[in-house]
């Protein structure tokens, strides 16, 4: 039922998303323990620039991350490779972009609830500041890590407008899920189309279930 | 020795305070809530940096001008109000987070001994959440005393407890201090904690030193609103001479005189701290005949003070000649007119009642 070409867009959009969670986390973080930790003047307008997908319509961005990844942008010029549009490369650099707010700001948050006492406590018990980073203040946000990763991983999954500005449709390149529902229901293959849909909607609901449960665990455990 | 000075203007808050201390024993930083003792201790501890400050910990600089060695690198323990433990580590790997991370250092303080110490053995696998408030606290300690600290502070360590978890610390502290050689600064606003554990005290008020000196000397002196209190008191260092086993007694000397205490306070030579409540202290020109106190001790009054309309406060100094440790006496105006006291009379302190610090309630007088 499910055919070839079927699980070519399925496996795209499962190695796309999780390259971009990974780059996300590893960008996420130092990004996510800035936002929680500094006092500069201008923290809130970083802040404002990770949240701005979320509000920003996905067309608008894809539109600007076409512009600056075309072959003859400054960009792309001063990076002196080929253009990145129309790549799978250039689909896990607009993902980062589009998604940074699913991940950074749980991480932030979570961050955030440590409060000072933990590092300071450890800074006493002679860690130095990275030392500190990795055994205290990462394992305490562990909850925040990992609705990090999830949210960042779904919502990468279900991502459109950004792939359709800057993706278009090519097989086994960039036509991922959400692209090849589009296109199904365009041609008029409905049942394609029922497929994949319902497969998303039991991968949707069971994303938030089990974030949810290991929300509820995490949180018990780290209850103080 | 510990020399210490910060400054710095805090919003409204104005703090200066700068003091010299003693490199060993337990120094109780006391004033009451807002004095600025809490912030003295973390900018010891190198958490908080005011950039007018000193700080030297026998004859080693942490912190002058653009010095400032940052807390990690410094070798302290800090104990604070809250035990803080990580929740996400158990009771052992809490303890041992320090002590891996100062292993550079010689171990000076054992794994062992510091569990023996604080009776935390049964507690080693418990995630801290499942801990009372007060084994938490005792774990905190630990951790911080496992760090092989060559400083240890602590910022209320017993405040956020209730009475039962208090009684159930307090001894430990008092091994503690026994039993290491460490010194402590200890932050405190319970004069009867600063009394029990202090050997030197630092009275702060509105981010000012008012006073730093050994404890007995602070408590009595004439200057300080401390013996002003409705329950001022004396601390003596008794020591242990003779045991008489047949009326239950121990005589040890203080500084200046003897004292009969009841109970066997322990072999001769071994140092007991005793608390003298002022208010169980009278005074009297002759030594008293026909009477059921057993302490009276001769003295010099130093100053007699109106505490209030009807009552007056007495610094005496302990012994004939009057250099022995201080003492206070709380009576009545009326007596101190009719018997004509005046400054540098000699006079006989009768003691009612005594206490050691180290028990939990007061010692019945031995009348």
């Amino acid at each position: 039922m499910v055919e070839p070409a079927m699980w070519e867009i399925i496996g795209l959009t499962v190695r796309l998303a999780a390259f971009t969670t990974v780059a996300l986390l590893v960008l996420g973080t130092p990004l996510a323990w800035w936002l929680a930790r500094t006092n500069a003047w201008y923290k809130e307008i970083v802040g404002a620039l990770v949240a701005l997908p979320i509000v920003l319509p996905p067309t608008v961005l894809g539109f600007y991350l076409l512009v600056a990844m075309s072959p003859t942008s400054p960009l792309t010029q001063i990076l002196g490779g080929r253009g990145l549009a129309f790549s799978f490369e250039g689909l896990v650099v607009g993902s980062v972009i589009y998604s940074l707010p699913f991940v950074v700001n749980p991480i932030r948050n979570a961050f955030e609830a440590i409060g000072t006492r933990p590092l300071e406590v450890a800074a006493t018990l002679r860690a130095s500041p990275l030392d500190t980073f990795f055994t205290v203040a990462v394992p305490l946000a562990s909850p925040g890590f990992l609705t990090g990763a999830v949210l960042g991983f779904a919502h990468t999954i279900g991502e459109f407008g950004v792939v359709l500005m800057i993706g278009g449709s090519i097989p086994g390149e960039t036509k991922v899920l959400s692209i090849a529902i589009f296109d199904y229901v365009e041609t008029l293959q409905w049942d394609k189309a029922h497929l994949l849909s319902a497969g998303m909607l039991v991968f949707s609901f069971l994303v938030i279930f089990l974030m949810m449960l290991i929300e509820k665990r995490l949180g018990g455990r780290l209850a103080r | 020795m510990i020399t210490a000075r910060f400054a710095a203007a805090l919003g409204s808050f104005r703090l200066d305070a700068g003091f010299e201390i003693p490199g060993s024993g337990v120094t109780a930083l006391f004033g009451p809530s807002g004095c600025g003792k809490t912030t003295v201790l973390r900018c010891m501890a190198g958490l908080a940096r005011l950039a007018d400050g000193y700080l030297a910990i026998n004859g080693e600089v942490w912190q002058d001008g653009r010095t400032f060695t940052p807390p990690h690198r410094r070798p302290i323990g800090y104990v604070f109000q809250e035990a803080s433990l990580f929740p996400h580590m158990s009771v052992r790997d809490n303890l041992l987070y320090g002590f891996k991370r100062a292993k550079a250092d010689r171990p000076a303080v054992a794994f062992d001994d510091v569990v023996d110490l604080l009776g935390i053995g049964r507690l080693f696998d418990r995630p801290p959440m499942l801990l009372s408030g007060g084994e938490r606290q005792r774990v905190a300690i630990g951790r911080a005393l496992l760090s092989q600290p060559r400083l240890l502070l602590m910022d209320e360590p017993l405040s956020a407890l209730d009475r039962f978890s208090k009684d159930d610390i307090l001894p430990y502290l008092e091994r503690l201090h026994g039993a290491l050689s460490i010194p402590v600064v200890y932050v405190s606003h319970d004069i009867t904690e600063v009394e029990r554990l202090a050997d030197t005290l630092v009275l702060m008020k509105d981010g000012k030193v008012q006073a730093a000196g050994p404890l007995q000397d602070v408590l009595a002196d004439p200057a300080l609103p401390l013996a002003r209190m409705p329950q001022a008191a004396t601390v003596f260092a008794a020591r242990v001479e003779t045991v008489d086993a047949a009326y239950g007694l121990t005589e040890v000397t203080v500084p200046g005189g003897r004292l009969l205490v009841p109970g066997d306070l322990g072999a001769r030579g071994t140092t007991r701290r005793v608390r003298v409540l002022a208010s169980d202290v009278s005074l009297g020109r002759q030594a008293p005949v026909d009477t059921t106190i057993l302490n009276a001790l001769p003295a010099v009054i130093l100053a007699g003070e109106a505490t209030t309309d009807h009552q007056m406060t007495v610094f005496l100094a302990l012994g004939a000649d009057g250099q022995g440790a201080r003492l206070l006496a709380r009576i009545s105006r009326k007596s101190w007119d009719t018997l004509g006291f005046a400054p540098g009379d000699a006079v006989v302190a009768r003691v009612k009642g005594m206490a050691l610090t180290d028990q939990a309630s007061p010692a019945p007088a031995p009348a």
